[in-house]
């Protein structure tokens, strides 16, 4: 099978700007005709925004885009999205791409909702038969029936958002490209669309390529993730790898002893890695293994009591547990200076299948100090295989619930 | 069934690239669609406006210029003479005055979703021909009332002139679409080269009535003289010659592949440099 997208040796180069990027006919014809001739004697540099691009994405795979501001998450989107061409390479894509950059592209303020879909939804590729088939059904996802024909700057601005969130949740490309669309808007409703998108994702096969500063939006979305720095592919695969990598990329860019790195004048914070049973850093987890949160950390000044914790949040944003190194000798008494670690094992039979994120701290709650607290620094996966040893035992599909105990039974005939 | 494939690549060679807007013709309605929905929500006189506007031009025209000086309106009625030429000429200065604007005011969606952006100056111009419409109405009525017949052949110049004037306002547009987008003081210049162009085309005044015969050779290479002499012809005026309508169509096939050329030209990094 032919993959959905394949990008060969791309690459995109920019002309950094003092001025703006746009050039004004009084520039050009205010310098001397001898200058036209020799144009531009101070060159701009330029600079490579991606660079060596090679990425193959099979159909119905959903990858998530991450890396920092500016490492060309967007840039690449742009490309394949045909916004703006590569400087060098090429991309094939087969099947019916639909880009979602932006909600709400084209909308009007002066046109009624009912207008503004179909305005929208042809900015975004989708036939107008195709529009009047979904028509109804868009409306009811929007929650704005009532409104619909009135015009749109008589919205709210969370109206207009569900209103363009409806219309791009219904577009039915084989291929979808979405960029950041979703860190606006309300929580509840984000959902909504996450979840329609997976639900059609999965029915349809359809390939997804997301980018997002959000890792647990991509994690929860994406099976693949692609990691770029500097306008490179620094890393591809699954995604919990992948975000790992990232977050450690982040936190490895600061020297220890850097004032920037994250502490108190007492603490400092070095490093949080999840290991197996055996010690080996791992990303990815069965279910019925035990995990080990390890984290490293230098403590500076002594006579400090210091509490450790973890949040352990799932990939719907869920808070599963917090946990305090309570049944510690360091709880009730002072760390002396030096590098320690610490390590909390999260029992097997546990955490659901999923995507997990980890948050954790130094604090002394009594004292009402909290020497860091690095928010969601650590991602891991769990997954399952169909065993009795499991608490899904053989049932297929998903099993609810946020937490899987496996728990004892007792069955007795009366 | 095979999937559609689409090559992303360096901008290469030139194509005329109307195949894709072919591909592309439902959003070419609804960008149109949207132009002339929102033009008759935003101003509550609306259409009565459209109407107001050539018909106040006119009576100031008949009434300074007809009355003061003698022209050979190749025998219509000066008012007929000049709400033709008006008509015309409020068709080609929108179509190009908002085609030039177009691509900067898209600038915004141009940045986030790809769509053939011929389109938009394509669609202004387009959006232009409302107007015009409704002005058409007016001049039927004025014919009436100075008992002008039409002949057999009237729709036909009719046909030819509103062809001449809607290629070369499109070619024009299309190019001072691309140069506004390249050189953003551009902008300031279309206002003037629409006035100058005003008085150059005879919109108020016949091409014949000009003297000096290097002016009126000069002047037959403006396309807009070529289309407003076809369209007087419809009514009986005189035709325009033959080499009189050659020069404006060479002209406007000209303006036409320049601005084609150059559009599609810069049109790859429209969204870089918007």
């Amino acid at each position: 099978m032919k993959p959905a997208i394949e990008i060969k040796n791309l690459g995109k180069q920019y002309r950094l700007h003092e001025a703006p990027p746009y050039l004004s006919l009084r520039d050009v014809l205010s310098k001397a005709p001898w200058d036209w001739a020799g144009k531009e004697k101070k060159a701009d540099p330029y600079f490579w925004a991606l660079q060596d691009i090679n990425l193959r994405i099979e159909p119905g795979e959903r990858v998530g885009l991450i890396g920092r501001n500016g490492a060309g998450k967007s840039t690449l989107l742009k490309i394949i999205s045909r916004i703006t061409p590569p400087t060098r390479g090429e991309a094939f894509i087969h099947g019916r791409v639909g880009s979602l950059l932006e909600v709400g592209t084209g909308f009007h303020p002066e046109l009624s909702g009912r207008e503004n879909i179909f305005l929208n939804g042809s900015i975004l590729g989708l036939k107008k038969a195709e529009i009047k088939r979904q028509l109804d059904a868009i409306i009811d996802f929007s929650g704005v029936e009532k409104f619909i024909d009135s015009p749109l700057k008589h919205y709210s601005s969370g109206m207009q958002l569900r209103l363009a969130f409806a219309v791009a949740a219904h577009l039915e490309p084989e291929i979808l490209l979405i960029d950041e669309v979703l860190a606006v808007g309300d929580m509840e409703f984000q959902k909504k669309c996450i979840g329609k998108m997976e639900e059609v994702s999965r029915k349809d096969g359809r390939t997804i390529l997301f980018v997002s500063h959000n890792m647990s939006y991509t994690a929860g979305l994406c099976e693949k993730a692609v990691l770029l720095e500097q306008g490179m592919v620094k890393a591809a695969g699954p995604t919990a790898t992948v975000i790992n990598s990232y977050l450690h990329s982040l936190a490895n860019n600061q020297p220890v002893n850097d004032a920037r790195y994250p502490g108190s004048a007492a603490v400092r914070f070095i490093s949080l890695k999840a290991v197996n049973a055996k010690g080996d850093v791992s990303g990815n987890f069965d279910a019925t293994e035990i995990i080990g949160l390890e984290m490293e950390y230098e403590v500076l000044e002594k006579d400090h009591i210091l509490w450790l914790g973890y949040n352990v949040h799932n990939n719907f944003g869920v808070n599963v547990f917090d946990t305090h190194s309570v049944q510690t000798e360091e709880y009730l008494k002072p760390h002396a200076t030096g590098r320690y670690r610490a390590t909390a094992w999260i029992p097997a039979h546990l955490l659901n299948t999923g995507v997990y994120f980890i948050s954790c701290a130094v604090f002394n709650h009594l004292k009402q100090v909290i020497h860091f607290h690095e928010k969601d620094c650590l991602v891991f996966s769990v997954s399952d295989q169909f065993s009795a040893e499991s608490a899904r035992g053989l049932s297929p599909g998903d099993f609810p619930g946020i937490v899987r105990p496996l728990l004892k039974w007792d069955i007795t005939k009366q | 069934m095979e999937k559609m494939l689409t090559h992303i690549r360096p901008p290469g060679r030139f194509t005329s690239g109307w195949r894709e807007v072919w591909q592309y013709r439902e959003l070419f309605y609804f960008f149109t669609w949207r132009d002339i929905r929102v033009k008759y929500k935003q101003t509550t006189l609306g259409i009565l406006w459209v109407v107001l506007q050539p018909l106040g031009m006119m009576l100031l025209f008949t009434l300074i210029i007809a009355r003061n000086w003698q022209m050979d309106t190749g025998g219509l009625p000066y008012p007929v003479f000049v709400l033709a030429g008006l008509i015309l000429w409020s068709l080609f200065s929108n179509a190009v005055s908002h085609a030039g604007e177009s691509m900067i005011q898209h600038a915004g969606i141009i940045k986030k979703i790809y769509f053939p952006r011929l389109i938009i100056p394509g669609s202004a111009v387009l959006s232009a021909l409302v107007d015009f419409f409704a002005g058409l109405m007016i001049f039927f009525a004025l014919l009436i009332f100075y008992g002008q017949s039409l002949h057999w052949f009237s729709p036909f110049y009719f046909g030819a002139g509103l062809l001449l004037l809607l290629t070369t306002a499109l070619g024009a547009g299309i190019l001072l679409s691309a140069l506004n987008v390249k050189y953003r003081d551009f902008r300031y210049t279309i206002s003037f080269l629409l006035q100058l162009l005003f008085f150059s085309s005879q919109v108020i005044y016949p091409l014949c009535s000009i003297p000096q015969e290097w002016l009126r050779i000069l002047l037959s290479f403006n396309p807009v003289n070529t289309s407003i002499g076809l369209f007087r012809a419809g009514l009986g005026a005189p035709s325009p010659g033959i080499q009189e309508i050659l020069a404006g169509l060479c002209v406007t096939l000209l303006l036409l592949v320049t601005g084609l050329f150059f559009f599609r030209k810069t049109e790859a990094y429209f969204a870089d440099i918007a």
